[in-house]
């Protein structure tokens, strides 16, 4: 089209105005309409790189101050010292590791089994209503979670489980020492409750996607429905439900509020879980706006430069293996 | 094991019957007319209200959905109708990135474009922060809607003379438009409850302020704020703000999720 359009245009006229109507498909004719309708949601469209792209180098300049001061031993050193100048992020990441770690310890085998009850054996008619309660959940804002948190759940933690931990497991150091309240431990019983609901949605989605086959297959050479289900359905779906603990985890290393509010904001790092910790979101919601120096605003900045690579990295890695199991399915279908 | 899935099932919904339980008994109680008129007293002293936050969650949403929703939406669109585009690939990659991303650094990220370049936190830099959080939710729910709906439609307009974009709009999106409604209020229900960008932009403040450049109050800082701070009064009034926010949240995801029920209910 461009090439007929030179072949046309006059080469004695210099003026390219010509060819800058452009190569307008033969079909749809030159209707302004559509080309109107198109720039219009060709800019909409361009927003959403423009804006990560911003928020990367945005990222990237503000934490350039941190980076050239530390370099590497921003993350092998562990003293965070404002007053001094002195930032290492071994804590903070510590804390963001081991809580989002063990709060997957706790949700992912509930979140496994709501999902694998209402995929497979629960009566149809309350499959429906479970599920949206357990949704409920993630619609709760995450500094309600919180609120409970300190009032209801550290309260109830400390006086019942966490004694009950010393007492049974007081031989690991991970259940020694002194049980204060807001801890690591805390923490991870608020994550789990809250990264639950999208395990559940999710590992329900592959499951469903299962062929009837698989299970028809193993129910036919006699099986049981529940070895039917570990037997074929939940090794089918495998990467797809791993996808699914995967996208919790991205959810959990984010998590800032319900965890700011309850894991005691420590720059330190305990063998015990019942001692504070401290995580990368919680310590940016707690000091940035009370930084007074550059260097600690580009420090935390830099934790934020972090937590963004490593939630990026985690959610690909979630998102690549839910399509692998998904893929085939309707587009509309995955629900996420 | 189908009793131990069923355990399961108890315990993971146990935790929000408990939390909506004890919002109601702890909340329930502060929530007069004076928490809905009320500006906050000064610390220590009894009563108050939390008129400034209710004002200031409407407009920071409000304004967040004003930037958030056209974006969205055209986006969702572009998606659809050009889905093999480069632009429409890369778009909906980096709208998953997005998606994911903690809403604290899209709050580090609002703060060092608008509040350090403006120097002063400001309700708008909140609005910017909660509209980027709203964008790929917004944007996929159009792209996704807009695909399920029957090519033969879509087909039938253009074959009756109709352009490209007037099909578009008035045949493919009216069709899909109660879907994109539900995920709409889905949005504005989980950026209503947000917290952590705002911190870093809308600030919290004690005082009625209705103007956007300016630090204003939201009710979840209110509740933060609150629950941290040493007052039992405070606590109360934390507790209150929570109930009302978590019926906010609760009343636009079921009132989302009705419509879409509706709606299939209605097709086959």
């Amino acid at each position: 089209m461009t090439d007929s359009a030179t072949a046309v245009a006059d080469p004695a006229a210099a003026d390219p105005a010509p060819q800058a109507q452009g190569p307008v498909s033969a079909l749809e004719g030159r209707n302004w309409g559509d080309l109107a309708f198109r720039g219009v949601l060709t800019t909409g469209a361009l927003a959403v790189p423009v804006l990560m792209g911003f928020l990367v180098w945005e990222l990237w300049v503000g934490s350039r101050l941190a980076v050239d001061q530390f370099g590497f031993d921003f993350v092998t050193a562990s003293v965070w010292d404002p007053v001094a100048g002195q930032f290492g992020a071994v804590p903070l990441i510590f804390g963001t590791l081991v809580s989002s770690f063990l709060a997957l310890c706790i949700a992912v085998p509930l979140s496994l089994g709501v999902a694998i009850f209402l995929t497979e054996f629960a009566p149809t008619r309350i499959r429906q209503p479970i599920a949206f309660v357990v949704e409920l959940l993630a619609a709760i804002p995450s500094v309600v979670y919180g609120l409970w948190g300190i009032f209801v759940l550290i309260p109830f933690l400390r006086a019942t489980i966490f004694p009950f931990l010393r007492g049974l497991f007081g031989f690991l150091p991970f259940f020694q020492g002194p049980i204060y309240g807001p801890s690591m431990l805390s923490a991870a019983v608020i994550l789990a409750i809250m990264v639950m609901p999208y395990i559940m949605s999710v590992s329900r989605e592959v499951l469903l996607a299962v062929p009837p086959s698989q299970r028809e297959a193993a129910l036919a050479l006699g099986a049981t429905r529940w070895e039917a289900v570990i037997s074929a359905v939940v090794p089918y779906a495998r990467s797809g439900i791993i996808g699914a603990v995967i996208l919790g985890l991205g959810r959990a290393l984010g998590e800032t509020m319900a965890v700011t509010m309850v894991i005691g904001n420590r720059h330190e790092i305990a063998a015990s879980l019942f001692a504070p910790g401290y995580t990368m979101a919680a310590v940016i919601a707690n000091e940035f706006t009370e930084a007074a120096t550059d260097i600690h605003f580009s420090a935390l900045t830099l934790v934020a430069l972090v937590l963004f690579v490593v939630t990026v990295l985690v959610n690909a890695g979630a998102r690549i293996l839910i399509w692998r199991v998904a893929r085939g399915r309707p587009e509309g279908g995955r629900g996420l | 094991m189908v009793v131990i899935m069923g355990f399961s099932v108890l315990v993971a919904v146990l935790p929000l019957l408990f939390i909506l339980g004890t919002l109601i008994i702890r909340g329930a109680g502060s929530l007069n007319l004076a928490f809905f008129t009320a500006l906050p007293v000064p610390a220590g002293e009894t009563g108050g209200g939390g008129a400034h936050a209710i004002v200031g969650t409407l407009m920071i949403v409000g304004a967040a959905c004003l930037f958030g929703l056209p974006v969205g939406i055209s986006a969702g669109i572009y998606c659809a109708e050009y889905p093999g585009t480069r632009l429409a690939r890369g778009t909906r990659f980096l709208a998953d990135v997005m998606n994911g991303t903690p809403s604290i650094v899209v709050g580090v990220f609002a703060w060092t474009w608008i509040v350090a370049t403006q120097k002063n936190f400001s309700g708008f830099a909140g609005s910017a922060a909660l509209a980027m959080l709203m964008v790929p939710m917004v944007m996929r729910t159009t792209e996704e809607l807009i695909t399920l709906v029957p090519h033969s439609l879509r087909e039938a307009a253009l074959a009756l003379g109709y352009s490209r974009w007037r099909t578009s709009l008035s045949v493919v999106l009216r069709t899909a438009l109660p879907g994109i409604v539900t995920g709409v209020l889905l949005a504005v229900a989980r950026i209503a409850g947000e917290t952590a960008p705002l911190l870093l932009t809308a600030l919290g403040s004690q005082f009625m302020s209705t103007r956007l450049g300016e630090p204003m109050a939201a009710l979840p800082l209110v509740v933060f704020t609150y629950a941290t701070g040493p007052y039992e009064e405070w606590h109360r009034l934390a507790w209150a703000t929570a109930l009302v926010l978590i019926v906010v949240v609760f009343l636009l995801s079921v009132a989302a999720r009705l419509a879409t029920r509706q709606r299939f209910d209605r097709q086959g």
